[in-house]
């Protein structure tokens, strides 16, 4: 294990200077490294027999600062960091209630007999336990609905299909150290499990969303829009315009691949998007984060696009994984939750070098080529997620479930 | 219909009250200060701040150059038509007997014809014949016992005898006007004439509605009663001028006619030929008192199926498999075609030109002018873009076209006048689809040429014409920029950051001047693809010194933050005060509009249509998709490549979108600041003016 250690490290660095150089992109792919990586330094972490939490935390966190600090804009990094957090948290406080309510309640809590167990236990127990979780999170509805069956040891977002056989080893070893560590690992499998499927958990609720003969203008190119529409085409037949996207043009990549699935595919330019926009029934674009208020960051040009579908009374609908999910609120994202890519993208020097020869005194020239853009919540209509259809305004409440409190600020 | 309404102006009080409404005050106003106006052109223009016309450079000196000449033989022209009646009655001369101006008149304008001629002999031929006219000439030379070895042959030495002869028949015209004079003195027309003479002002003033109705009633009856002791007098060639008039006893006319002069004028050719004409035109008015009323008709007929009809439907298949017959080019369509753009004509680009360029030397009666062949080439490789730009070069183009044009035999001016601009502009339509500045302006033209008096020469006429032209030229684009200009320049100031969409010649004016007056701000150019006109634009202010900022359209939420106003141009405002300009604008609108940023649309009024839009769908144009396959510079992007192959992917590349209303803050005009709720106001105002639209 001390062996592996100098390994992590460099598997840490590693992913922060691809993180610096931008060779590792998109919410998807850094969201599955990060996990990745915090599962390893779980699994290596020396965990004391005290404080066994703590030390996680510490270095988990220690971690996830280092790749955070590596590329700030990449939200995705952050959440998933705040995610495990949460997930160890989760844990802990399951443990220690299992260590009031005693093994009998977490072998058994998937029987039948619920009630007898309750019974059997104690409701003072069960109390102790809700009081403990109530205490460490935000009243939820799930805390809400844990009063009745106290199922303490299925936690919420950790395993909950934990198959019997490690319970009974877990019983039989009642090491709680091991226990702790082995949980939270799953709990972080279960993460990247969903981090990795979550387009084809968003995909299946495309059938609700899309009928025949509907017009969808996209901009730029997403996997979960990929696979939303391929899943949509299975059953109906639609149009679909998409915006290139420069500076990325990636538009151009979706719209081979919808024309190849048979879809009637049109490809416009971004400046036409208000031209296109009134024949449009809805635009579905897929997000880079997803701020707490509700707003969105995406791929540049996505606030034009947001504006033209209020202005028309086109549901402007994002698709999103909840790793995407940001716990904070924005302050100028404009500004500060901006990427300045390079200028050579949109203008080449060579273009403008002989005008700028007599320059005295400054550059006079900037070419700015941002790569982000804020969509604030109110243009929004609706996010599908891995977790169903959600309004821009209760996305709050799902930061509240997914998230503890103290992560916020790392 | 404009004449009506030229008429009713003057008539009717209260009409002309409406015009003092802001806008209107300055419409009502042209009867005085136009003819400052016209004379002005020409230091104005020299003088004019020369950095500030970057794009229209080429103007100044043209104008300069062909406007000096017109004040000469202008009032004259101007005269004949406010007293028509008068010299219908005169069978011999081609003008009205008050001497002096008639000498000097007819001599300058011989003059003028003599020296484009000698100047310019081969290409005259050239033009002439390529302009249908050979086959009619060749059947007159017959008719001459010419011998007739070949077209071109004929052609060269006709103009050499026409040289030749052009000399003598001054002469002899100016015997036969003062004969003329002689047989008819008639009082009313002579006075109208003196006063026309004696206000210079009005001379110069090529307005012919309001001369015309200055004649009183009385006035009028008099002209006609001595029309009609004329017609009396003159009796035996009245009657074979009616004979021309109808057109079918032409040889017989020939033969009969009062031979010297016939003879004379024939044998003059192309260029003279236009000599010959006032003589048929100007006897074809005693027969034509009802004939000139269905001649109104015929124009009017034209005014309706006005070419500029860009609205046909191209999903409508018979009709376009007509147009296709009888278009010049062969054109094959896009594959792919989007379905909601079906009614939109589509071609493949590209495919015209090497056929067109083929088709240079032709020698098709069809064949469109040289000029206009070429204006329509530059259309099609996207040479000359930009409203006013491609505006100016269409009038350039039909400017040389009329002043190389003559009348076919049997055949009334403004009748062949007006088909053959409507072939011209059905060939430049094939090249690329006009703009509504465009349709303005041709309409324009048209409404020149079917409220020329039947009477005028065809000289004269041609020349009334170009002198509209240059006129229209001047007023509605370069003068109404540097108002404009003016205007917008207040609108800017220190520390002002400005942002401008695409390359629109109006606002580079205005960041120039601004510039140039001292003013600190910034410039933010916004460029989409797949034109990127931006970066000529960044390239030119780079150069004059300003600061500028460039990105693209995706950006432009976040260029938006910090700029304090917004400049646009525009194709076209719509009477519903929607804003159609070049695609990409109506976003930057709706951004500055998200964001509380004024948006001003800098357009001259000359692009104001009448015609409302409220999506940009209906009404469009579409480029070619391939300019959106491959991104400049970058390598990576080719996934669009073979897009034609796949069945199900389309490529759009539209030219145009409509921006509403309620996202302009002002519109800039030349007649000042607006909001876009007074467009039909400059509209209505603009109708009653019988000078355009």
């Amino acid at each position: 294990m001390g062996a592996a250690m100098p390994d992590l490290q460099a598997a840490v660095d590693d992913f922060c200077t691809k993180l610096r150089r931008r060779q590792v992109e998109g919410s998807m792919d850094t969201a599955k490294f990060t996990a990745l990586l915090l599962r390893q330094v779980i699994s290596h972490q020396r965990i004391p027999p005290s404080a066994q939490a703590s030390t996680l935390i510490d270095a988990v966190k220690s971690v996830g600062l280092r790749m955070i600090d590596a590329n700030r804009l990449e939200l995705a990094i952050g959440n998933v960091v705040r995610r495990v957090l949460h997930i160890i948290r989760e844990e802990d406080a399951s443990l220690e209630t299992d260590g009031v309510t005693g093994i009998n309640l977490i072998t058994d809590s998937d029987d039948e007999n619920d009630g007898y167990n309750i019974a059997q236990s104690g409701v003072s127990a069960a109390a102790v336990a809700a009081a403990n979780r109530s205490a460490l999170r935000a009243p939820s509805l799930h805390n809400l609905l844990e009063w009745i069956p106290s199922s303490g040891a299925t936690t919420t977002v950790g395993p909950t299909i934990t198959d019997p056989e490690v319970r009974s080893r877990s019983s039989d070893k009642n090491s709680r150290s091991w226990k702790l560590k082995h949980s939270v690992i799953e709990g972080v499998n279960e993460l990247l499990n969903d981090i990795e499927n979550y387009h084809s958990q968003v995909a299946e609720q495309a059938l609700e969303h899309i009928h025949q003969n509907e017009v969808i203008l996209t901009q730029g190119r997403s996997r979960t829009l990929l696979h939303f529409l391929l899943e949509a085409r299975k059953k109906r037949s639609f149009q679909v315009f998409i915006c290139e996207g420069a500076p990325r043009y990636d538009g151009h990549i979706l719209a081979k691949e919808l024309a190849e699935a048979d879809l009637q595919t049109t490809v416009i330019t971004d400046s036409a998007v208000f031209a296109m926009i009134s024949r449009v029934n809805m635009v579905i674009v897929g997000a880079h984060a997803v701020m707490a208020n509700g707003g969105v960051i995406g791929p540049v040009g996505l606030h034009m696009v947001a504006l033209a579908a209020r202005r028309h009374a086109v549901p402007f609908v994002v698709l999103t994984g909840l790793h995407k999910l940001c716990p904070l609120y924005p302050h100028n994202p404009h500004v500060l939750l901006n990427d300045m890519r390079s200028p050579s993208e949109i203008l080449d020097f060579g273009d403008v070098s002989d005008c700028l020869d007599d320059t005295t005194g400054g550059p006079r020239l900037r070419a700015v080529n941002p790569a982000f853009d804020y969509v604030p919540p109110e243009l929004i209509s609706l996010f599908i997620t891995d977790s169903g259809g959600h309004n821009p305004s209760y996305l709050y409440r799902l930061v509240a479930e997914y998230y503890s409190p103290e992560d916020f600020a790392l | 219909m404009e004449t009506r309404r030229g008429a009713r102006m003057v008539i009717d009080p209260k009409v002309r009250q409406v015009g003092f409404v802001t806008p209107g005050s300055e419409l009502g106003r042209p009867a005085a200060p136009e003819p400052p106006g016209a004379a002005a052109p020409v230091p104005v223009v020299a003088n004019s701040p020369s950095p500030v016309i970057i794009p229209l450079l080429l103007i100044p000196d043209t104008s300069s150059l062909r406007t000096t000449p017109l004040p000469v033989p202008s009032p004259p022209s101007r005269r004949v038509v406010a007293a028509p009646p008068a010299d219908d009655s005169m069978p011999l001369g081609s003008y009205n007997p008050s001497d002096a101006i008639l000498g000097s008149s007819q001599g300058s304008s011989e003059r003028t014809g003599n020296n484009d001629k000698h100047g310019s002999a081969p290409t005259d031929s050239l033009a002439d014949m390529s302009l249908s006219n050979a086959s009619t000439l060749a059947i007159r030379l017959e008719g001459l016992n010419v011998t007739n070895d070949g077209i071109s042959n004929v052609l060269s030495t006709s103009t050499v005898r026409s040289a030749v002869a052009a000399a003598p028949t001054s002469v002899e015209h100016a015997f036969q006007t003062s004969s003329g004079q002689g047989i008819i003195g008639s009082v009313p027309a002579v006075s109208v004439d003196m006063a026309a003479a004696a206000n210079p002002q009005a001379g110069i003033d090529p307005r012919p509605m309001p001369l015309k109705d200055r004649t009183s009633k009385a006035e009028r009856r008099a002209i006609q009663e001595a029309q009609r002791a004329a017609k009396a007098a003159a009796k035996g060639v009245g009657t074979d001028i009616a004979a021309i008039a109808d057109g079918n006893v032409a040889n017989e006319v020939k033969s009969s006619k009062p031979s010297s002069q016939k003879k004379g004028l024939s044998e003059k050719k192309p260029a003279v030929f236009s000599d010959k004409k006032p003589v048929v035109s100007s006897d074809k008015k005693p027969v034509v008192s009802s004939d000139k009323k269905s001649a109104e008709k015929a124009s009017e007929k034209d005014k309706r199926k006005d070419i500029p009809a860009p609205r046909m439907q191209f999903d409508d298949e018979q009709r376009v498999a007509k147009a296709k017959r009888r278009s010049l080019i062969e054109q094959t369509e896009a594959k792919n075609r989007v379905e909601l753009f079906r009614h939109l004509p589509q071609f493949l680009h590209g495919t015209q030109l090497p056929s067109l360029e083929s088709k240079f030397f032709h020698e098709d009666p069809l064949h469109p002018h040289p000029s206009v062949f070429q204006v329509g080439l530059q259309y099609l490789t996207r040479e000359i873009v930009g409203g006013n730009a491609r505006c100016i070069a269409m009038l350039m183009a039909f400017r040389d076209m009329i002043n190389d044009y003559s009348t076919p035999m049997e055949k009334t001016l403004v009748r062949d006048l007006t088909a053959k601009i409507n072939s011209h502009v059905s060939f430049l339509i094939t090249c690329r689809p006009i703009s509504i500045s465009m349709g303005n302006a041709i309409k324009f033209l048209k409404t020149r040429i079917a409220s020329l008096p039947v009477t005028v020469s065809e000289f004269e006429a041609k020349h009334s014409l170009i002198l509209e032209i240059d006129r229209f030229i001047q007023e509605k684009i370069v003068f109404a920029d540097n108002e404009i200009v003016k205007h917008a320049v207040t609108k800017i100031r220190d520390g002002d950051v400005l942002l401008t969409h695409g390359s629109s010649c109006v606002v580079e004016m205005i960041l120039v001047r601004a510039f140039e007056l001292g003013k600190k701000f910034q410039v933010v150019v916004i460029d989409s693809r797949p034109r990127l006109e931006g970066k000529g634009l960044l390239r030119r202010l780079l150069g004059k010194g300003l600061h500028c900022t460039y990105t693209h359209i995706n950006a432009a939420s976040y260029a938006m933050q910090g700029v304090t106003r917004v400049f646009l141009g525009a194709a076209s405002v719509l009477s519903n005060g929607t804003v159609y300009s070049r695609v990409g604008t109506a976003c930057v609108a709706m951004v500055a509009h998200a964001l509380g940023v004024p948006v001003m649309i800098c357009c001259e009024t000359y692009k104001f249509h009448e015609r409302v839009q409220l999506d940009s769908i209906c009404s469009n144009e579409l480029g070619d998709p391939d300019a959106l396959v491959e991104v400049h510079g970058r390598k990576d992007v080719y996934s669009l490549r073979g897009w034609a192959d796949s069945k199900h992917l389309h490529v759009l590349n539209l030219m145009y979108d409509a921006t509403p209303a309620d996202y302009v803050s002002m519109i800039i005009t030349e007649l000042g600041m607006v909001p876009p709720t007074s467009v039909p106001v400059i509209l209505r105002e603009y109708r009653k003016v019988p000078y355009v639209m």
